[in-house]
């Protein structure tokens, strides 16, 4: 499936994915996907648990290597090898992990600044001009001389957000950021993203299964399933599809092109052995 | 032939085992070299599996010099031979214990500690974010510990023998009367300073890059749950500890001449 491009917002785009295949030793996860990320925009990536969404971020950021197939980031094929290319493409991307990934020896203030005292030589005053204001964006300059585990869900994803924005990267990487967040959080996260996406002019990623955010947030929709991209358009248009696996996972329906029931034997076969 | 099919695979396992543990080590000691610069995060190290070993190793080192006070003394005036005291412990720390069991005391108190804490920064994504900040963990994480195992193993060792030759002074000296002058003129002539320090301070220098090297690679390599963790932290612990008596065996061997 190609993508249509009818507005011309895919030319140029910021990561282009081209029949990418890659299976793990026990089981496949893509037979060829096509995903173009525009410029500017916010794109969710949707999919049931375990369809290899976030996995897809492990290639733009170059932690696995396509075993078919291409990913290009700002138009340059994304490097496989460790090394120097690969880090400075890593420099222009910010990622934002499920788990917050703070480093839990650090503060607050020291997780935040970490990026600026490994990547630059910036002289301490403006480090802390820097990180204040990355922290004032998420609303949690006051909170600076916290340890990590002292931080609630929510908030701990703000930080991480705040230390991923911190080298102002073009391009930011949400993985599952509204998992395990209470009602609060969760639209201090979906505000975040949207004017962050805005304010910066970056380009977004967000990786979700939830389709209520998902369609609060998204420019632009693409439904991961099986292996392949099973769907994508606009949030209007991926709501009003008639396409069967579109149409399942955004009204939630419980059977459909993906079952109910777990592959079996016949059920009355099945227990018809029993007797 | 099921046992053998199994026996096989357990070969093959240890094989390939072998192998990431050796690829991880070229990493490792690439990172240890390019952190040197930062000698601050080294200095870090230094001080969480350094510093806060030292209790364990100087109180350890004091038992086991009383200890072996107590059992020479007891030999040796059999033959009238107290006047030795002070050499036998000497070198029986210097050489053996002071290297091999301040090895075995770190590979259990830093050693764990250091694998539980790189399998946690695993579990909880830590690493994977430091590689997406364009930070590589080698240099970052692993390399300050390489290093600062390298260096605080042979300190620690030469601090167990020190301690632990006091211990046996105290014994010697202050429960049998040993005399002072005897107790460290035996040591003075009798240990050589190639023969016995240098070859336990390689010794140590030897244990020390076992212990860190497994400790790390364990933390680096386990399975990303809690239960992985903890049984990274185990095999770390019984790994290293059979290194470092097999790698003692074999350098006594070839240290002391024997086989």
């Amino acid at each position: 499936m190609t993508v249509q491009d009818p507005t011309g917002q895919f030319t140029n785009p910021m990561v282009e994915v081209s029949d990418l295949h890659f299976a793990f030793p026990q089981r496949s996860i893509y037979q060829g996907i096509n995903v173009l990320i525009p410029r500017g925009k916010i794109t969710v990536i949707l999919g049931p648990s375990g369809c290899g969404k976030s996995t897809l971020l492990s290639f733009v950021g170059g932690r696995l290597r396509p075993q078919k197939g291409r990913v290009v980031f700002d138009g340059e094929p994304v490097p496989t090898r460790r090394g120097e290319a690969l880090f400075t493409m890593r420099r222009k991307m910010g990622m934002l992990f499920q788990s917050s990934a703070l480093l839990t020896d650090l503060s607050v203030f020291e997780n935040v600044a970490f990026p600026l005292r490994e990547q630059t030589d910036l002289p301490e005053e403006l480090i802390r001009i820097l990180v204040l204001m990355k922290l004032e964006l998420v609303g949690l300059r006051g909170a600076r001389d916290l340890m990590p585990a002292e931080l609630s869900g929510g908030m701990a994803r703000r930080v991480a957000l705040a230390r991923a924005i911190v080298l102002d990267p073009e391009m930011i990487m949400y993985d599952e950021p509204f998992v395990g967040l209470d009602p609060i959080s969760m639209g201090v996260i979906v505000k975040l993203i949207r004017e962050l996406n805005d304010a910066l002019g970056l380009t977004s990623i967000v990786v979700t299964h939830d389709v209520h955010e998902a369609c609060g947030i998204a420019d632009y929709i693409y439904l991961l399933g099986d292996g392949v991209v099973s769907g994508h358009g606009t949030t209007e248009q991926m709501l009003n599809s008639e396409q069967p696996e579109v149409r399942q996972f955004m009204q939630g329906l419980p059977d459909g092109p993906v079952r109910y029931h777990y592959p079996a034997e016949d059920y009355l076969d099945d227990l018809g052995r029993a007797i | 032939m099921l046992w053998l099919q199994q026996l096989g695979q357990i070969g093959l396992r240890f094989v390939s085992r072998l192998g990431m543990s050796l690829v991880f080590l070229i990493h490792a000691l690439y990172g240890a070299v390019r952190c040197l610069p930062r000698f601050s995060l080294v200095i870090q190290q230094l001080f969480s599996i350094g510093v806060l070993t030292m209790l364990i190793i100087l109180v350890s080192g004091l038992f086991v010099g009383m200890v072996l006070g107590l059992q020479g003394y007891n030999q040796l005036v059999n033959f009238s031979a107290e006047s030795s005291l002070g050499l036998v412990v000497a070198l029986f720390l210097v050489r053996e214990l002071g290297p091999v069991l301040s090895a075995l005391l770190f590979a259990g108190r830093a050693g764990s500690a250091l694998t539980a804490e790189i399998g946690l920064m695993k579990a909880t994504e830590q690493l994977s974010a430091m590689e997406m900040m364009a930070v590589d963990p080698m240099k970052r994480v692993i390399g300050p510990r390489f290093v600062a195992g390298l260096i605080a193993v042979p300190l620690l060792a030469a601090m167990m023998s020190a301690v632990g030759v006091l211990g046996g002074y105290l014994i010697g000296h202050g429960q049998f009367g040993v005399d002072p002058g005897v107790y460290w003129t035996s040591m003075q002539n009798g240990v050589d300073f190639v023969d016995d320090i240098l070859n336990g301070v390689i010794k140590s220098v030897v244990f020390g890059f076992i212990v860190t090297w497994v400790a790390l690679f364990e933390g680096y390599d386990a399975i990303p749950t809690s239960e992985g963790v903890s049984r990274a932290t185990t095999r770390t612990v019984v790994t290293s500890s059979l290194a470092v008596l097999g790698g003692d065996f074999i350098l006594t061997a070839l240290m002391f001449g024997g086989l």
